[in-house]
């Protein structure tokens, strides 16, 4: 119980401390350290990364959702092409989804051309993949359960009964 | 010419947060912990259908006691989670906030020189409420060492047993104390012995943090001398679609539609659209909200006992109670806190009798300013206490 607590305030804000965290959830600070350590070392928690609206930083960077769509042979299974994938630098996430096309890949490079140029000169020759779509994403509404941009103003008046 | 005002309306003083709220306008980077509303917004699909229906064009007045299916959603919702069982037909009334209902229950049941016994500290409109009604607000203070619970002695005390009419608030604003069935039970019988009316503001029942809430009305020998009052400013982040209601036996919610029929008409349409809807299906989202406002409870309590001030244990509503530190007024304190680190809190004088030497503090805020408001109050208390 105590575990679910810990990890969905930490999905909230990982820098919450553990003394706050103690705090919110009547633990011990030593036991949501001991917890923290445990998800940790179980693998739950994978690592802890900040949350980026790009739209607000001058320089470019470019992210594209890519649809990858694959035919396997009896030797090669997803696993395998995703595997392969996976340990591309540009790619920041991987799924095997259901539907019309088997991988969403998400791809993060400098410019338009260098995303471009990795899908069609390191993802589109991998033999198993027979298809891509790729997609550039150009605005960003929610990332990870957080809602980018500026639309929570707090109106209220500073003192009401 | 001057407007020469009533005395009703000369006799009851300007709000005890006013001074404080001009204070705060001089400064930009105020913390509110202030405020008695939630800092949430309505769940977007109880909006969705406010929108809808205005999109449909229903912008007619509904029934004068509300919606008929509105007020079977509010019996079916109060029966399912409060035991509490009233006919939608004659039983329930539909109004403009449960300010709007307790404003019609002064005036229904409250003659002239009636005493009306108001457990406090509480929530600041009731005894304005008795005096525009024409009645006489007996204060019934309650005690920390009572963990803010009203007891017999207490009502026995002050008098209450002449009073005509008692009006309780659990879980309470400020104190956010609450009042277990074990708790009721003595005043139930104190009121039926004297045969008292009981209004029982129950807005925050649903904020309820441990336990589960229970109404007065639902005591033996009860349900005929209580109105019960809820809304859903609190639990559905609803303050500004105006939505409340009674329940109570037929004849007293009868008598309140009668003055609510010619004064208000109905309940603002759009928001008994948005109400139906947040009783259908927002009951995940009421959840989450009660779930975040817990978790800032500890943190704010935890915090309070780190800094060293002596804190109530809260268990409802989303005020905490904390005791000002020796030295000061309330007022003092709350007011220095302003002035020095721009944090926002209602010296607990305002509430009535009881609240002195106190503060309440919302934690309807989110964790990165409560956390940031609890560092300057520490900073405030290193520094003069
Ligand atoms: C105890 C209590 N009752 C009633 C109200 C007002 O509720 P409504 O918005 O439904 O009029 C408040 C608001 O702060 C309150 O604290």
């Amino acid at each position: 119980m105590s575990e679910r607590e810990v990890l969905e305030l930490l999905r909230e804000n990982a820098r919450y401390s553990t003394a706050d965290i103690a705090r919110m959830t009547d633990l011990e600070e030593t036991e949501v350290e001991a917890v923290i350590e445990e998800l940790e070392s179980a693998g739950v928690v994978r690592g802890y990364k900040a949350v980026v609206d790009w739209d607000k930083l001058e320089d470019e960077t470019v992210r594209a959702e890519v649809e990858l769509n694959v035919e396997l042979d009896r030797e090669t299974g997803y696993g395998d092409i995703a595997e392969r994938l996976a340990r591309f630098p540009q790619v920041k996430a991987l799924r095997l989804v259901s539907g019309d096309y088997d991988f969403d890949m998400e791809v993060e490079g400098d410019s338009i051309r260098e995303v471009s140029m990795f899908v069609s000169e390191k993802v589109a020759p991998v033999p198993e993949i027979t298809q891509t779509v790729t997609h550039y994403v150009m605005t960003s509404y929610k990332e990870q359960g957080i809602e980018l941009g500026d639309g929570d103003e707090d109106d209220r008046l500073s003192f009401s009964p | 010419m001057t407007f020469e005002l009533a005395e009703r309306v000369q006799t009851v003083p300007p709000s005890g947060i006013r001074r404080f709220f001009e204070i705060a306008e001089e400064r930009d980077d105020v913390i509110s912990l202030g405020v008695g509303e939630p800092d949430f917004s309505t769940p977007w699909t109880a909006r969705d259908a406010a929108i809808a229906s205005l999109e449909q064009g229903k912008t007619s007045y509904t029934a004068n006691r509300g919606k008929r299916e509105l007020r079977e959603a509010i019996a079916d919702y109060a029966a399912d989670r409060f035991a509490l069982g009233y006919g939608p037909a004659e039983e329930i009334i539909v109004t403009a906030g449960a300010s709007e209902a307790v404003d019609l229950a002064f005036r229904a049941f409250v003659d002239p020189g009636d005493t009306v016994a108001i457990a406090q500290p509480s929530y600041i409109s009731y005894e304005p409420g008795v005096i525009f009604a024409g009645g006489e607000p007996l204060a019934v203070p309650t005690r920390e060492e009572d963990e803010f619970r009203l007891t017999v002695d207490a009502l026995e005390t002050a008098g209450a047993a002449d009073a005509e009419m008692l009006v309780l608030c659990y879980p309470n604003n400020p104190t956010g104390a609450i009042m277990r069935e074990e708790d009721l039970e003595p005043i139930a019988e104190f009121a039926r012995e004297h045969d008292l009316i009981v209004l029982s503001d129950e807005i925050y029942a649903e904020l309820t943090y441990e336990g589960e809430h229970t109404s007065i009305a639902t005591l033996p020998g009860m349900r005929e001398r209580t109105i019960v009052f809820n809304g859903f400013s609190k639990a559905h982040a609803m303050t500004g679609l105006r939505l409340g209601y009674a329940l109570g036996p037929a004849d007293a919610i009868g008598a309140m539609n009668k003055i609510h029929q010619y004064t208000m008409l109905s309940a603002p349409t759009t928001a008994q659209y948005a109400a139906l809807e947040a009783l259908d299906s927002c009951d995940d989202e009421v959840r989450e909200m009660i779930d975040q406002y817990d978790r800032r409870r500890r943190f704010v309590l935890s915090r309070f006992r780190e800094i060293g001030m002596n804190v109530f244990e809260a268990k409802g509503a989303f005020y905490c109670f904390p005791e000002v530190p020796e030295g000061f007024t309330a007022e003092e304190f709350a007011e220095d806190v302003l002035r020095e680190q721009g944090v926002a809190v209602v010296p607990g004088d305002v509430f009535g009798a009881g609240g002195d030497g106190h503060l309440r503090v919302s934690y309807a805020t989110g964790l990165p300013e409560l956390r940031e408001a609890m560092n300057r109050i520490e900073a405030f208390v290193d520094e003069h206490a």
